[in-house]
């Protein structure tokens, strides 16, 4: 299946000579969830505003559902929905008037309906008579979601959606942001909570200095993340692994003081017990031994340290 | 929706959110140029007016009416578009703006439209007021419309330019205060062009509004400092010069997008 959102070799020159964005290529596939995860900085915003309309490219190419999104971008648009990361509402409308605006603007007939359903569901419903500048932010947040639904847009971005929300309101968003994948819609958010891209994303890419430095199925980076690694203290060192333990894929470090092991958590069988009966008949003693497990948080540190 | 046709519902919907932040502010938007026009003709047509002489047999009363609307017109019209582009540049609000499926020239059509609607009905309503302070009677009332919306609509272009350019809410007040409001003073609000020196008289011919000034007059009376060709040449020369300037403000994304 194609693509929905095809970016090649994009890039951004600020006038100021920084550059945001370095060729950056991206794929995001038809209905998922994908988690555009880095520092502050790293190009995620520069890299939405690119695609939305916000940004002119400097060079590279950007197709949204097939339509390019300078040469056709009223096919381009009218498809995309996009909530900014900044709380910038207008004050004294109404939040009906507010999203039926929006619909408008992204060339919609008028429908009460669906404009009810959008409020409903984002808990709005009650407050669609409220000036926006009465609400909470937390609500006013709600009404940007709102405002980017409010065209039945088919690709959504959600640019730091839970910056600053608080916890329960934080749930909400990522039932809704479920809901709607559910309904069919694509979805890219941008974070730099790692929780965050863990619970929700079905791909996940790391972003860093501008550039694209890691896209991977969140359930990889997660069979990376189940491994452990138990690490046994030798009393003597060794000089390789005995015959009798080639088995277990055992592995020799700090000198041969120490033997690791690595094993699948979620797997059946850890093979520990085999591996500690092994060692006792192979007369192998240790004085001590931890495990240890490698999160994405370590994985994405490791991974802007070596881009660093 | 295909690139060839026009967003509609885009321009219905600026249209009518620009309208209802009028009927929002009444006071601001409708009372006080009414009444600001109206100390006018209580202090140059009804107290000072009654001791100067006719100007080609009108009275001055009278005289000042088309100058004043044409006053009222030209900062309204400015103020009007350039706060109507720039508040949402200042509150970031334009990021919907720059991302929805619109051609720049639906946008500025339906700004501009909204904001010259405010100031025509605007002209309109202190045309009305000034009838209740002097007698009056239009000679020409399909040119004085005419005029009413080519002008509402040149400068709520004009105003639309300010509202890109400004990056403060002074620079947003500079140019109407600073030009815009000399000019229509000096441009004959108040008197006659004839009444000048020649040499000043030859000096203010560089004044835009003059012809603006003039034109109009001409189709409340009949007659005008400038030939009424002139004038209406001149108003359309201005209103290209500020679509070609708004085209390339759009073309390049001048302060709008970086």
């Amino acid at each position: 299946m194609q693509p929905i959102i095809q970016i090649s070799d994009l890039s951004k020159t600020y006038a100021s000579g920084f550059q945001a964005l370095k060729s950056v290529t991206l794929e995001i596939r038809r209905g998922e969830i994908f988690a555009l995860l880095g520092p502050n900085g790293a190009g995620k915003t520069t890299l939405i505003s690119i695609v939305c309309g916000i940004v002119n490219p400097s060079t590279g190419r950007v197709l949204a559902d097939g339509h390019d999104i300078i040469a056709d971008y009223r096919a381009a648009r009218s498809r995309i929905g996009l909530v900014p990361q900044e709380l910038t509402t207008d004050a004294f409308e109404t939040v009906w008037a507010t999203v039926s605006f929006s619909r408008g603007l992204f060339g919609k007939p008028k429908n009460p309906a669906h404009v009810e359903q959008v409020l409903r569901d984002l808990s709005l419903w009650d407050k669609r008579d409220n000036k926006i500048m009465t609400l909470s932010g937390g609500m006013k947040r709600r009404v940007l979601i709102a405002k980017a639904l409010a065209h039945e847009p088919q690709i959504l971005f959600l640019d730091e959606p839970t910056a600053g929300v608080d916890v329960e309101l934080r749930q909400d968003m990522w039932k809704l942001v479920r809901r709607l994948r559910d309904s069919g819609v694509t979805i890219i958010l941008t974070t730099h909570y790692i929780e965050e891209a863990e619970e929700m994303a079905d791909r996940i890419g790391v972003i860093s200095k501008g550039e694209i430095i890691l896209v991977e199925d969140k359930a990889e980076l997660m069979r990376k993340l189940g491994q452990k690694q138990l690490t046994l203290h030798l009393q003597a060192p060794l000089a390789a692994v005995p015959e009798a333990l080639a088995a277990h894929g055992l592995a020799l470090q700090a000198e041969g003081e120490e033997l690791v092991y690595t094993y699948d958590t979620k797997a059946e069988r850890t093979g520990i017990t085999a591996l500690l009966k092994d060692l006792g008949e192979a007369g192998i003693r240790f004085s001590d031994l931890r495990t240890s497990q490698s999160s994405l948080e370590d994985i994405f540190v490791g991974l802007l340290r070596a881009n660093a | 929706m295909s690139a060839a046709t026009m967003n509609f519902p885009a321009i219905k919907a600026i249209y009518l959110f620009e309208m209802a932040r009028t009927w929002r502010t009444p006071l601001q938007s409708i009372l006080s140029p009414v009444i600001s026009t109206s100390l006018y003709f209580v202090v140059f047509g009804a107290a000072i007016g009654s001791r100067m002489q006719a100007i080609d047999g009108v009275s001055y009363g009278a005289f000042i009416v088309p100058g004043l609307i044409m006053l009222s017109l030209l900062t309204q019209s400015i103020a009007n578009a350039s706060f109507a582009i720039y508040f949402p540049k200042f509150t970031g609000t334009i990021f919907e703006l720059l991302s929805a499926p619109v051609a720049w020239w639906e946008a500025v059509f339906a700004y501009v439209a909204a904001a010259a609607t405010k100031s025509v009905m605007l002209g309109l309503i202190i045309l009305a007021t000034a009838f209740l302070f002097v007698p009056l009677k239009i000679e020409h009332p399909f040119w004085m419309l005419l005029f009413l919306v080519l002008t509402a609509t040149t400068f709520s272009l004009f105003g639309f330019i300010i509202g890109v350019w400004a990056d403060g809410f002074e620079k947003l007040q500079v140019v109407p205060l600073l030009i815009v409001t000399p000019l229509a003073f000096l441009g004959g609000s108040f008197y006659s062009i004839d009444m000048l020196p020649p040499f000043w008289r030859t000096v203010t011919l560089f004044n835009p509004v003059v012809y603006l000034i003039s034109g109009f007059r001409w189709s409340f009376f009949g007659f005008a400092d400038v030939g009424i060709v002139v004038s209406l040449g001149m108003t359309l020369v201005f209103l290209a010069a500020c679509i070609a300037v708004i085209a390339w403000i759009f073309k390049t994304g001048y302060r709008l997008k970086n």
